[in-house]
């Protein structure tokens, strides 16, 4: 049992790493809070003053504001739900013994160490693109037009570039969840007359409900944040139909060198990240009780 | 001899020595550059200013035109100290001179003939009469058409065209089957690209982005037959995805032989009649800007990409040294002897366009010189603006304004809204950014 002296020394070897950590998160945070409350513009830094509630006021009226938090909710759940059903499938079927399973697996967790933008740039110029990309020469081959992807389907085609580079990463979370499944309990259940559907409702589906979980709750706090994939293809447009709160935030910051502006952005993305967090927490989070 | 003197002579001495040490001090010169093809030239030349400048390294960052221009505004406007030489257009310099960012060039070489650069060019990188960057090159915008598939539609394109001669030439070019467009025009989000176009457009039209008091005029039937006409060109004899073409998209569509016709600046006519790049090099024809029946006014820009030095460089000598070299007769002749006339970077020296040999290689020199000598920077449209620019409006607010307008009028072309919608959305956020900037000033 410890004593007082060396709780207090824990204590105190403890304090450090604990005054570090706060000051690595207060320090900024602070720093974004105070300019998120001045008028501070790069192009006229010489002008700077007091602003009050100006900048949230002036964000949150922006109107592409509605449309950005419906574009992040969209690519959010919409590659959420593409990586997680997809991450079962693939899972399930690589599971499998297979002729050159190795390799397949490899080649399937392969997408995740392709950095962003340098997948969004071969989706955005090999692959989608309407004159030279491969969807366009099969629609050709087919006789069909070639789909001009970004500029008609500009969030579908983001939802699509991020859920193929996060579905390895489903997958190989819910594939060790599933190679961790006792085989005795599906032979049982398979004795006991269950069909292959009831057996993957019934005995596999709850034993992965806590990788389902790890991967919602890891991949949202991600795909909060998706940036580079705009970037690089379709700059937030046409007008705002792929704008997400960070692109517009980045706009603010890096386009109108509005500092004030894009901390006021920025304090607004926080405390909505944090609303999802605990959102998710008490919906999907009791499953890692 | 006295004390005096004697320590005067030692200290002598010894600055001479100090001035010599630092001569030969290393020094790496970081350069932001744009990814365009002039510059890239530039950057595979430089061995003959590190041969005659062996104390000099250059090291290059090389970026997309909306890239770089964040970068070095971020470095400059908070002092960061990145760069020792900016490649920046003619609407930062004004501004940033203003804000005391940039070092004056007003020490140049004797043999630099500041005399000898193109007075309009001269002019846009002036302030009070102080150059502030030295031009690296200079366009303005310009018709490129391909002539062979002119003749055979049957159309023709007169020097001084009007954009009811370029949709009647542009209908009959097109040829979707053989994946030829009558037009490709730039569609990408962006104050220097979509919006450097449309604005040049509209000037052609006789639109104004802002009245004398600075309330915007989206709302006006100049724009609204600006607007109207682009898109239809676009729709009806664009290529597919024109909504994300800016003018190294366009370039390359031209090369492939995929345009008809295709109205940007006029620095690209080096490329698409270079035979080894273009596919179309033999059949290009050039002609001025258009404008709209019944408006005396071609809508020229007059752009140009400079060198400038930040306050904040320690470097100051040696980038100098560098920028004097890369905008120099010296440079262009050398271009001239490793590739030929027609490579020299065009728009900045009047010596160029009284060269017989270049104007004999550059076929485009001529319609080159006259659209920069016709911009009219100081009174863009007919009708009275409170600002200068051509292709932009030259104030600091405008960049974001621009790129954000850009971003609706790309959503216009996208099909996902109507031209009205479009310009009632362009009008509202203008005169939203222009109250939070505290217009009329």
């Amino acid at each position: 049992m410890a004593t007082r002296q060396t709780q207090s020394l824990a204590r105190l070897m403890r304090a450090p790493a604990i005054i570090l950590l706060l000051i690595w998160m207060v320090v900024p945070l602070a720093m974004t809070l105070y300019y998120s409350f001045l008028n501070y513009n790069l192009l006229n830094p010489a002008v700077t003053s007091w602003a009050g509630w100006f900048n949230y006021q002036y964000f949150v009226t922006d109107p592409a504001f509605m449309a950005a938090i419906v574009n992040t909710l969209v690519l959010v759940l919409g590659v959420l739900a593409i990586t997680v059903i997809g991450g079962i499938a693939i899972a399930l079927l690589i599971d499998k013994p297979i002729w050159g399973q190795g390799i397949v697996r490899i080649l399937i967790i392969s997408p995740f160490f392709v950095m962003p933008p340098v997948a969004a740039l071969i989706w955005k110029n090999m692959i989608m693109h309407p004159s030279y990309g491969v969807f366009a020469d099969i629609a050709r081959f087919l006789g069909l037009q070639p789909v001009d992807w970004f500029a008609q389907y500009p969030l579908t085609s983001i939802v699509i570039i991020v859920a193929w580079q996060w579905l390895p990463f489903a997958t190989l979370i819910l594939l060790t969840a599933l190679q961790s499944l006792d085989g005795e309990q599906m032979e049982a259940a398979e004795m006991d007359g269950a069909g292959s559907v009831s057996r993957f409702i019934h005995l596999t589906l709850p034993h992965m409900a806590r990788a389902i979980t790890v991967v919602i709750l890891i991949q949202t706090i991600f795909l909060l944040g998706i940036y580079a994939e705009i970037l690089v293809t379709t700059n937030g447009g046409p007008g705002n139909a792929s704008t997400n709160l960070t692109y517009l935030i980045y706009r603010a910051a890096r386009l109108n060198f509005d500092i004030g502006g894009a901390a006021a952005g920025g304090i607004i993305a926080v405390i909505l990240a944090n609303l999802v967090a605990i959102f998710l927490m008490r919906a999907v989070g009791k499953n890692l009780d | 001899m006295t004390t005096t003197f004697r320590a005067l002579l030692g200290a002598t001495a010894l600055c001479a020595a100090g001035s010599v040490a630092a001569a030969q001090d290393p020094v790496t010169l970081t350069i932001a550059t744009v990814n365009n093809g002039d510059m890239i030239r530039m950057q595979q030349m430089t061995g003959a200013f590190t041969e005659a400048n062996p104390n000099i390294t250059l090291e290059w960052v090389t970026l997309e035109e909306n890239v770089l221009r964040e970068r070095v505004t971020t470095d400059i406007a908070t002092n960061g100290g990145q760069y020792d030489v900016l490649t920046i257009g003619t609407y930062e310099v004004p501004i940033w001179a203003a804000q005391e960012w940039l070092t004056p060039l007003s020490d140049l070489p004797e043999d630099y003939d500041v005399d000898d650069l193109v007075p309009a060019v001269r002019d846009a990188l002036s302030v009070d009469d102080t150059l502030y960057a030295a031009p690296f090159y200079a366009e303005s915008a310009m018709v490129m058409y391909r002539t062979d598939l002119a003749e055979a539609a049957g159309v023709t394109i007169s020097d001084n065209p009007t954009w009811t001669e370029i949709t009647a030439a542009a209908e009959a070019m097109t040829d979707r089957d053989a994946e030829i467009y009558g037009i490709c025009l730039r569609g990408k989000p962006g104050w220097g690209e979509n919006m450097a176009f449309l604005t040049a457009m509209s000037n052609s039209y006789g639109a104004r982005w802002f009245d004398t008091e600075w309330t915007p005029q989206f709302d006006s039937p100049e724009w609204q037959a600006t607007l109207t006409d682009y898109l239809t060109l676009m729709n009806e004899y664009g290529p597919p995805g024109a909504s994300s073409n800016g003018f190294n998209e366009n370039l390359s569509l031209f090369q492939q032989g995929k345009c008809g016709m295709w109205i940007d600046a006029t620095v690209a006519a080096s490329f698409v009649t270079d035979p080894e790049d273009s596919t179309v090099a033999d059949s290009v024809g050039f002609a001025q800007f258009p404008n709209k029946d019944g408006v005396d006014n071609h809508g020229n820009w007059l752009w140009a990409w400079n060198l400038a030095i930040p306050a904040s460089s320690q470097k100051q000598d040696a980038a100098k040294a560098f920028v004097a070299w890369a905008t120099s007769k010296e440079y262009t002749d050398m271009v001239a002897e490793a590739e030929g006339w027609r490579a020299a970077p065009p728009g900045t020296r009047t010596s160029l366009y009284e060269n017989p040999a270049y104007q004999e290689a550059a076929p485009f020199a001529a319609m080159t010189l006259e659209s920069i000598n016709a911009a009219e920077t100081q009174k863009a449209s007919v009708q009275d603006i409170p600002y200068t620019g051509g292709q932009f409006v030259a104030i600091p607010e405008f960049q974001g304004i621009g790129t954000q307008v850009g971003q609706t009028f790309s959503a216009a072309l996208a099909g996902q809204m109507s031209a009205e919608d479009a310009l009632a959305a362009a009008q509202s956020t203008t005169a939203r950014e222009m109250a939070r900037a505290g217009y009329p000033k």
